[in-house]
């Protein structure tokens, strides 16, 4: 792909982003300098736990992240401006009409006093001036759109008329709307059920592509990412540990965070009784960051020099996959510091050593 | 007869729970009730996890706490070995309830903020365990080991100060330590972060090895669900889909409803294309109102006239492996 292409595609570029809460026990630095670009036209998923920064970071680029104790630094160059510097009153603009949001709970994003129909139309009303019945049509169209059965009766619906997957369908009406270039989904799926998910992932992935609309999914779920993103983003406390094409990410995972959140993952291709591996320990107080890599206190393939240095975030072989591990997944340096800890007892390491007899008396198969 | 069969119970021998003909109803206003268990009938051996899988408002957590009578079914028996324990007086079921316990889905929630992990996990021994500080202590600080939690560290602390990893570990040691048979877990992990997940998944695996337990383990999650089951029943609107072995059912599943959770999940694996035309923009119908026939006709694609007309009853399709359906995506054995 020639750089004039890639240049014309691009669509976001996210350099250096932190983003800190100031309360009363300190600053806690909940993204801490995330760096990536995003095409028009592609998905990005970005993964992690609890905690890990994922949402934080796409709400900061939207410029959700209200309240005066909150401070971003950094720039999210959209389309030629940085969103991160622009006055809130052209922020408010681009809402809805750029830049567009689907969060997770499907039962509260929606306001429960107000009919579904005016919801739906208020960003066409809005932005656009749209007069009333145009609206009004538009909003079938939407329903229709995202298969809404008998959308004129749910148009006259209250919120609560309807179930969570139907809710969350109005939701993603609403983001259509105004024909956004980027979407943020978050977490769009994690209040719902398996079936509705795949339904709403069905649609969602249908809608991006249809639109040629750009996609950031945002979610805990490494099987919605492998299904559903082109590039993937996998986050750890604020931070980004390994980012790569999703296809090159599963192939071969190279962070040591990405592959024990893999294997920690119960998996229907597995037999009954498997034993888990599971990650050791808890995630990093983010006040008061490990000094190194924030992964080194869990991590079985850890070296004296992780918990001193912050390992960058860089490519060894395939320049778009990248990964910030002094002793990565795979590599001699890595193997032979797996060997090392194992050999001295580590416990994350000695929890995952997979060449070790199943030390527990209900595993195997049933 | 509205239930979906029995054939796929089990002789009484080695049966710890047989719940037969199991129907909870709740009022609804109006004159109406929402029909949440319809007549389903299972059993569970001893030593063994029944998995009970199902998505929102299919019936599995009415199903896991009609169990301990919480509340006593609207109809139906639920035998712990001889004893019918619907018909129970009030404080005779009290009784029992230590040989049955349960954790439940929010740990935060289910922890007593004010209280001290200590006497969290003593309390079930204030009532039923043994009256010296001393020995109460002692089990206590076990059953906290037991459970990967450091008693010298824990005991003086409150819930707030705990992940919720580390409440769901402390509500597993406050279930166990009267020392139950049968441990209903309701949903304990889905909200967890999947490395805790994972923690938690083995504990209780380790647990019901080192005490014999049984296990009841309701969830939504269908991969976990394989993971720490050695038999797994499938609900959909208060009924008994299919009920199998964890591999044999993930390997050949025959109801049409199964088929359609397995297929929605996501795998991991970019590979393993995502199944676009695995068509189904249906709802789960009432539960006030439900279909006539088989339940799930209304989103099934395999769904006759048949189904509308007559409930499917259980019948065994592969050694082991009962579906309720009319029209199993198996080879029906036999026939």
């Amino acid at each position: 792909m020639s750089d004039a292409v890639e240049t014309d595609r691009r669509l976001l570029t996210v350099t250096d982003l932190r983003t800190t809460f100031s309360i009363a026990a300190g600053d806690v630095q909940a993204v801490r300098g995330v760096s990536f670009a995003l095409d028009r036209g592609r998905t990005l998923g970005i993964v992690g736990e609890s905690g890990c920064g994922k949402t934080v970071l796409a709400r900061s680029i939207m410029r959700l992240n209200l309240g005066s104790n909150v401070t971003t630094t950094g720039t999210a160059e959209f389309a030629g401006r940085d969103l991160l510097s622009l006055p809130m009153a052209d922020m408010h603009e681009m809402w809805g009409m750029e830049l567009a949001m689907v969060f997770q709970d499907p039962m509260t994003s929606l306001n429960p006093l107000v009919r579904v129909g005016r919801q739906v139309t208020e960003h066409l009303r809005q932005h656009l001036g749209v007069g009333r019945a145009e609206a009004a049509r538009t909003a079938v169209d939407l329903l229709n759109e995202v298969r809404i059965p008998e959308p004129e009766a749910r148009l006259k619906a209250y919120p609560h008329e309807l179930s969570g997957g139907m809710r969350q369908r109005i939701c993603i009406a609403i983001a259509l709307a105004c024909e956004p270039a980027l979407l943020f989904a978050d977490e769009p799926t994690t209040a719902l059920d398996v079936t509705v998910q795949h339904q709403i992932l069905n649609l969602l992935g249908r809608e991006q592509r249809e639109r040629d609309m750009a996609m950031v999914l945002v979610t805990h779920d490494l099987g919605v990412v492998a299904g559903r993103t082109d590039d993937t983003l996998v986050m750890y406390a604020g931070m980004v540990v390994e980012q790569a094409p999703t296809g090159s990410l599963f192939e071969e995972m190279r962070h040591p965070y990405s592959e024990a959140l893999l294997r920690s993952l119960p998996r229907t291709s597995q037999v009954s009784h498997t034993r888990l591996a599971a990650i050791t320990g808890r995630p990093p107080d983010l006040i008061d960051p490990p000094s190194g890599c924030a992964f080194s206190p869990r991590c079985p393939y850890v070296q004296p020099r992780c918990r001193e240095e912050v390992p960058p975030l860089s490519a060894v072989d395939d320049p778009d996959h990248r990964f910030a591990c002094w002793t990565p997944v795979g590599s001699p340096e890595g193997m032979a510091a797996f060997a090392r800890n194992v050999a001295e007892g580590l416990p994350q390491a000695v929890a995952v050593d997979l060449t070790a007899p199943s030390s527990t008396g209900s595993g195997g198969a049933s | 007869m509205a239930g979906t069969g029995k054939a796929h119970l089990r002789p009484e021998g080695d049966v710890l729970i047989r719940v037969e003909d199991l129907v909870v109803e709740f009022p609804a206003g109006r004159g109406r009730t929402v029909k949440a268990v319809s007549g389903i009938s299972f059993d569970i051996v001893k030593g063994e996890t029944l998995g009970l899988v199902g998505e929102s408002g299919c019936g599995k957590s009415t199903t896991g706490r009609a169990l301990i009578q919480l509340p006593s079914p609207t109809s139906g028996s639920v035998r712990h070995g001889f004893v019918e324990l619907t018909e129970l007086s009030d404080e005779a079921m009290r009784r029992r309830r230590t040989d049955i316990q349960m954790i439940f889905q929010d740990p935060i929630s289910s922890l007593n903020p004010r209280r001290t992990v200590g006497e969290i996990v003593a309390e079930p021994l204030r009532v039923w365990g043994p009256k010296g500080a001393a020995e109460q202590k002692a089990l206590v600080d076990r059953i906290l080991d037991a459970v990967g939690i450091d008693p010298d560290l824990a005991r003086d602390k409150r819930p707030h100060e705990f992940s919720g990893g580390q409440c769901q570990r402390i509500s597993i040691a406050r279930s166990l330590v009267v020392d139950p048979e049968l441990l209903i877990c309701d949903e304990p992990v889905s909200a967890l972060d999947v490395s805790v997940q994972a923690q938690i998944l083995n504990l209780l695996e380790d647990l019901k090895a080192e005490y014999g337990l049984t296990l009841v383990f309701i969830a939504h999650d269908l991969a976990v669900v394989k993971n720490v089951s050695d038999r797994v029943a499938v609900m959909y609107l208060g009924k008994l889909c299919e009920v199998a072995g964890p591999d044999e059912l993930y390997a050949n599943a025959a109801h049409p409803y199964t088929a359609l959770l397995l297929g929605s999940i996501p795998e991991p694996d970019p590979s393993a294309a995502v199944d676009e035309d695995l068509v189904d923009d249906g709802e789960l119908p009432s539960p006030i109102n439900p279909p006539s026939g088989c339940r799930f006709r209304t989103r099934c694609p395999q769904a006759s006239e048949l189904c509308a007309d007559e409930e499917p009853q259980m019948r065994e399709v592969l050694p082991g492996h009962h579906v309720a359906c009319h029209h199993p995506l198996v080879a029906v054995a036999g026939q």
